[in-house]
């Protein structure tokens, strides 16, 4: 926060339930040090109380408050106005693609909570398995009474599917936050019904290695890593497999 | 004494509200609850995220100290699935620090919280990024939640139990029987700009902070002060434990671990109006030299995110930091001889499930029904099914 002030025009995509979208042009006094998510409240708190918008923690753990600046993905409420726009300048603001419009900038995110929560995602992880695979780990806890665990990197905030051009093609697609999930818990646990989950059309191999997802994401995930190591695990497996005798499979299974 | 299942409407969808709903639920009620944004996007999702052990309240208030190392103990249990629980230190920085520490020591007993010296040079090892000038340190059982998943785990299980939640949608009136009974609210669902009633044998006024402005609309009124405070959150996580000062409630004296983020936190200041409040510059500047004192290579870290959030904190007439952080219930019936409405306001995240408790023993005393809390018990189901058997929308 500079104290300064810019003259900003926010373009913000407004659409009643089951009305045709639009798009609504507030000029505002903002410290361009502010977060984009601070504009939009600020719209709706002094400008226009029909607003509607989703935002929690404001410090990006809650993945609430993701929409699309300037046909970018971003987590408004780390994204600084400095950082998309100059003095005088306009910022648009849509809801995420790929999920259902409610209203204004409110999307529906049932379907992919409830596909991440059959991926069996669990939000608190062990710390030594909460880094990427390829992180450094840190082990800092010593003589923990407990097992050192912290919140998992995956805020769910629905970045990665707006971005994915596959999931732009196909609503089946599972889509790159349900897969990450998927291979954040199989390195913890490995299992089929976890392999059984992604290896198929509208899994693993819809995606058409874009990375648009990776890009994106504003908490670490990688999930374009995270793709790609689990088909590179699953065709270790068939590989295997094929020189494996069926009964030594069994046997090993 | 009401035979049938009684039915309740919960104002306001951030922690309490959500705690009651899955209290009343689970009690046998018919419940609806009404939210004008998303969940928990007022104070709840601000919150800082500290799970309390209960020792920053040892010494000046062990009322709401002993609250919350009982609540801690329930949260761990129940809400596992948000919780990161890895312990916390208080830290002396200074002989002022220090002279505190026996009344710490005592207190924290005294209000139930398991507290151990731990020595400077373990404190150390055990996280290295703190201040090499600590002259003491202690462990209680503190930990970090995620505020939103918190108040969706209670809503989901709520919603498991038959609950029905409506967010977006605002409380604009209150349908009165003209005879002193309130009998439901009027809301604008926000999504559609459409308008509709709700009945209920009961309205529960859960908005927190915006207590005061939601009583209003009914003509009452309810000493609310909503009290914010700033948070910076920090691109680095730099320790595993959360880190709190030696000293009695001060500005910045709580530095959380979350995620891959540190955040330190918090002020605290009275406002009229709680729908918009600023972050300003010397706040965050006061902020960032607070955590550097507890552990100094944050003066180097890069600022990820700084916010505000609104305390309910209850009575205008004191100043905010000095009052109880214990909750309060108001039956309208008593305080303004108007039935069917029942505020309740004040409180912390920690303690959301023992408010939920109190208003829905409250509640159901008023109704004469019969039946007892059972949350304390039974873990909370898994927060992404809060959109299982909500409302399809259009």
């Amino acid at each position: 926060m500079t104290g300064s002030t810019w003259q900003v025009t926010f373009k913000v995509y407004r659409q009643r339930t089951g009305e045709k979208p639009s798009h609504q042009s507030y000029s505002l006094d903002v410290d361009p040090d502010e977060y984009i998510l601070d504009a939009v409240e600020r719209i709706w708190a002094f400008h226009d109380r029909t607003l509607t918008y989703r935002h929690a923690c404001h410090h990006s753990t809650c993945g609430a408050c993701g929409m699309r600046v300037n046909g970018r993905e971003k987590l408004t409420c780390i994204t600084t106005i400095r950082s998309v726009t100059r003095n005088g300048g306009t910022v648009r603001i849509d809801p995420l693609r790929n999920f259902p419009v409610i209203s204004d900038l409110v999307v529906d995110m049932g379907n992919f909570f409830l596909r991440m929560e059959k991926s069996g995602f669990d939000s608190v992880v062990p710390l030594d398995k909460a880094n990427l695979p390829y992180e450094s780990t840190i082990t800092r806890v010593s003589e923990h009474k407990h097992e050192a665990e912290r919140l998992a990197d995956c805020i769910e905030c629905g970045l990665c599917i707006s971005a994915c051009p596959a999931a732009n093609t196909d609503h089946e697609y599972i889509g790159p936050a349900v897969l990450a999930s998927i291979h954040l818990m199989y390195t913890q646990s490995p299992s089929q019904a976890l392999i059984d989950q992604a290896d198929h059309h509208t899994g693993l191999w819809r995606c058409h290695s874009a990375y648009e997802c990776t890009q994106v994401c504003p908490s670490g995930v990688d999930p374009a890593w995270r793709i790609m190591d689990m088909r590179k695990k699953i065709i270790g497996n068939r590989i295997k497999s094929i020189f494996t005798r069926p009964n030594e499979d069994k046997k090993n299974a | 004494m009401i035979n049938s299942k009684p039915t309740a409407i919960i104002i306001g969808a951030g922690f309490t509200g959500c705690a009651l709903a899955y209290d009343l639920a689970q009690r046998g009620f018919d419940v609806t609850v009404v939210e004008r944004g998303e969940l928990a996007s007022g104070t709840s999702g601000r919150t800082h995220g500290l799970l309390h052990s209960g020792a920053r309240y040892c010494v000046t208030d062990p009322e709401a100290a002993v609250e919350c190392i009982q609540e801690n103990i329930i949260l761990r249990r129940i809400a596992k699935q948000c919780i990161e629980f890895n312990g916390g230190y208080f830290v002396a920085l200074d002989d002022a620090d220090l002279a505190y520490a026996p009344a710490f020591f005592s207190q924290a007993q005294v209000c139930g919280i398991p507290v151990e010296e731990i020595g400077v040079k373990h404190a150390l090892e055990a996280e290295p990024a703190l201040s090499r000038q600590i002259l003491a340190a202690y462990e209680v059982p503190d930990g970090a939640f995620d505020p939103l998943r918190l108040a969706m785990a209670f809503a989901a299980s709520a919603t498991q139990l038959g609950a029905r939640f409506h967010t977006f949608h605002d409380v604009t009136g209150f349908l009165q029987d003209g005879k002193g009974k309130i009998n439901g609210v009027r809301v604008t669902d926000r999504h559609a700009d459409h308008s509709w009633e709700f009945n209920a044998d009961i309205t529960i006024n859960a908005t927190g902070a915006w207590a005061g402005v939601v009583a209003e609309i009914a003509g009452l009124s309810v000493p609310v002060q909503p009290t914010p405070g700033v948070m910076v959150a920090y691109e680095k996580r730099v320790t595993d434990r959360v880190i709190n000062r030696l000293c009695e409630p001060d500005d910045g004296d709580i530095l959380l671990p979350q995620r891959r983020m540190a955040v330190i936190g918090t002020t605290s200041f009275e406002v009229q109006d709680a729908d918009y409040i600023p972050v300003t510059p010397d706040q965050v500047q006061q902020m960032h030299e607070r955590a550097a004192l507890l552990v100094p290579e944050l003066k180097n870290v890069k600022m990820r995110g700084a916010y505000m959030s609104a305390r309910p904190l209850i009575g205008g007439m004191m100043s905010g930091r000095s009052l109880s952080r214990t909750f309060k219930c108001y039956d309208h019936l008593a305080n303004d001889s108007v039935d069917g409405l029942v505020t309740v306001t004040g409180g912390k995240a920690t303690t959301c499930r023992v408010m939920a408790e109190k208003t829905a023993d409250l509640v159901c005393q008023k109704l004469g029904w019969h039946r007892t809390c059972e949350t304390a018990e039974l873990p909370l189901v898994d927060y992404h099914l809060y959109y299982q058997t909500r409302e399809v929308l259009a």
